[in-house]
């Protein structure tokens, strides 16, 4: 086989890296490089230096330290029945690809994953001496995503933490039996250890020693996980119940929903359909509906008998159609957990509304001026100079939103 | 009748400055006219002082830091439209929190777009690498930004950028970043930057990352405008990607799937051995 050149290796390495969906550099510790002595910032927000064509931000150099894989995971382009060309990067072409692409601002920072080679902790070890590096001799400042290898020893998994700002751990698929099914390397008991380690290290990290001296800064980021959508047959109610586990249990910062995406040299186990996009933009504002919105699973659930959430319409409005009893509310009148609830509002809009509303008495045009979507809204609110009438509860009302039914098409 | 100058750099303490000295003296809005950069010529300068700072003026922290943005948009009427939001500010010290006046709405939708494009330079300023001698690496950029937002950005670059030298040079004003020192300088035409042969890796991260199952191009130029792809590198690809998406993935659907690799089953051997072992 031929060498392969820096920027072969670059192709390979960053084409098995795209089927993960985070590329978040937000939320570590604020960190600067104004005593002049090593390069890079963090403030709080990330940045997304580009949009690739698929509409999905870059913001990190996302690549695998290597694609080779001992596992076998089904829905994996680098399994290790796979057929796909492998390569590996040596740690001083990380390094240097990181630096000199953050210099030229193309990037936040680095997220470094890979395949298994050897075994896991020789794997972890790789990685972490590669972040090592970036810290310790390019005293690089910028941020550092680490995807950890749960079945490596805990204390590799510790240091890692030490040097990065973010680890994710990825809980692959919504189910064990699904993990068990298409990933049979993978122990999802393994999985949630390693999360809970990495939760109680971060929580002994925040707490005070008796001298008052916080502990050593342990992933300022948080975890984060990921888990495949559409591989198997799991229901959307069944994928959210487990996210709200994760968000309960373990503190993560965010669970990434990775519609099942067509892979060169696909397994003849799993559908080679084009990936449910729409099925994961739902799931997407169904999580920021438990988190941010005040809703429960079962509630977001409920609008269809199979588990799974309206493709056709958000899950707020789904939700706002079946429960037509609630509205219109009077946005002069109404709850903040109320306000929440209407269709098109954001929790900006509500703020605004609450403030606002300590001046005045809202109308129509007020609302737009606040940033609400009125066009979803103007069927469940009262203001001043505003009342739905018959619409809230008039039988037409869904079809205002739904995309009109497709015609088949002959194949 | 007052008219006021203000600097193309420095143009935030200047009228800071001067609204405070207005607002001290009670002058009322229409009473002002705001010359940015000299922009209204000999016409209208009228050579008055402005009133002497006598007091102490008070205004909302967030009128202030709101202000601190509205003052780099491009929009010949933003001092204007601030001091008159101040004038008003005087007797309705409860203004701020009125997110539903119109006046208020306008400035707030200034900031705005001062953010955004606060934003969006920090996302895509490329630099190039200089190549130049000397114990600090040198850089400098192109840029194009909407609103005057080059000097209330760069200290983000010095923070960033510290044990660098760099430039961004904009038609607007240049930031200067040398030994640790910032400094801004009147704007210039598209300086000749030497090649780098990192936007190729950058290009070929840029192509390798993208999934063409997924294609979004909406999504894509929401927050990527074209107005800024001529200064991005990885910019030139995009037509190509997109233009070869389906065939990528009608490719991969049609591969029949294959057979695994020799390789696969003695690894698989030897890690069913290891956890046998264990």
């Amino acid at each position: 086989m031929a060498r392969l050149d820096l920027s072969q290796k670059l192709a390979i390495l960053s084409d098995a890296a795209r089927y993960d969906a985070s590329c978040a550099s937000s939320g570590t510790t604020r960190r600067d490089s104004r005593d002049g002595k090593g390069l890079g910032s963090t403030e709080g927000s990330g940045i997304c230096h580009a949009y690739a064509p698929d509409g999905r931000c870059i913001s990190l150099l996302k690549i695998l330290m290597t694609n080779f894989c001992i596992y076998d995971c089904a829905y994996c382009i680098n399994r290790v029945s796979s057929n796909v060309q492998r390569a590996r990067f040596s740690p001083d072409e990380v390094v240097q690809l990181t630096i000199e692409f953050y210099r030229r601002n193309y990037i936040e920072g680095l997220f470094l994953s890979s395949g298994i080679i050897q075994s896991p902790d020789k794997t972890m070890e790789d990685m972490l001496r590669i972040a090592k590096r970036l810290r310790e001799v390019e005293n690089f400042r910028g941020y550092i995503h680490l995807k950890t290898i749960p079945d490596a020893a805990p204390e590799l998994i510790e240091q890692a933490g030490l040097y990065a700002d973010r680890l994710s751990i990825n809980v692959e698929l919504p189910t064990d039996n699904s993990v068990k099914a298409y990933a049979p390397e993978k122990n999802p008991a393994t999985i949630r250890k390693a999360m809970g380690d990495v939760k109680s290290r971060k929580d002994v990290a925040g707490e005070r020693s008796y001298t008052g001296k916080r502990g050593k800064r342990f992933v300022p980021a948080g975890q984060s996980t990921q888990m495949i959508i559409g591989a198997d047959g799991s229901t959307d109610a069944t994928i959210l119940g487990q996210s709200t586990q994760l968000y309960g249990e373990y503190k993560l910062k965010r669970v990434y929903y990775s519609a099942f995406s067509p892979i060169p040299d696909a397994t003849a186990k799993l559908p080679l359909i084009r990936p449910p996009l729409v099925r994961e933009h739902r799931l997407y504002q169904a999580d920021w509906l438990l988190r941010f919105y005040g809703f429960g699973v079962d509630e977001i659930t409920a609008s269809r008998p199979d588990g799974n959430l309206d493709l056709e319409v958000d899950p707020k409005l789904a939700w706002a159609l079946q429960n037509r009893a609630q509205f219109p509310v009077d946005v002069n009148r109404a709850s903040k957990e109320m306000l929440l609830r209407i269709p098109g509002f954001g929790t900006r809009t509500v703020g605004r509304i609450l403030s606002t509303r300590r001046h005045r008495r809202l109308r129509y045009d007020d609302l737009l001026r606040m940033g609400a979507s009125l066009k979803k809204a103007r069927a469940f609110i009262v203001a001043v100079d505003w009342s739905p009438g018959g619409l809230t509860d008039s039988a037409g009302l869904r079809a205002r939103f739904a995309p009109p039914p497709e015609q088949l098409s002959l194949f | 009748m007052y008219t006021v100058p203000l600097p193309r750099i420095g143009t935030d303490i200047a009228w800071r400055d001067a609204a405070k000295r207005l607002i001290g003296a009670g002058v009322s809005p229409d009473k002002v006219l705001w010359d940015f950069d000299n922009e209204m010529g000999e016409l209208f300068a009228t050579g008055t002082t402005l009133p002497p700072l006598t007091r102490r003026i008070k205004a909302p922290q967030s009128f202030v830091e709101m202000a601190n943005w509205v003052v780099w948009h491009k929009d010949p009427q933003r001092f204007a439209r601030l001091y008159a939001l101040l004038w008003r500010l005087r007797h309705q010290p409860g203004l701020m929190q009125d997110r539903a006046d119109a006046e208020l709405a306008k400035l707030r939708q200034m900031e705005k777009g001062v953010h955004r494009c606060k934003h969006k330079m920090k996302a895509f300023v490329r630099f190039r690498d200089l190549r130049q001698k000397g114990e600090r690496r040198s850089f400098a950029a192109w840029f194009e930004p909407t609103h005057h937002t080059v000097e209330p950005t760069a200290p983000f670059f010095a923070r960033r950028f510290a044990d660098m030298d760099w430039m961004i040079a904009t038609p607007d004003v240049t930031a200067q970043f040398v030994d640790g020192n910032l400094s801004f300088h009147p704007g210039q035409p598209k300086p000749d930057l030497p090649e780098d042969a990192a936007e190729a890796l950058w290009g070929t991260y840029f192509c390798n990352i993208f999934n063409p199952a997924r294609l979004k191009v909406s999504a894509m130029t929401s927050e990527m405008p074209k107005k800024y792809w001529k200064n991005l590198p990885e910019a030139q690809h995009i037509q190509g990607l997109i233009a070869g998406a389906e065939a990528k993935v009608q490719q991969m659907r049609d591969k029949a799937p294959t057979l695994p690799p020799e390789r696969a089953a003695k690894i698989k051997r030897q890690l069913r051995g290891d956890q046998a072992e264990d």
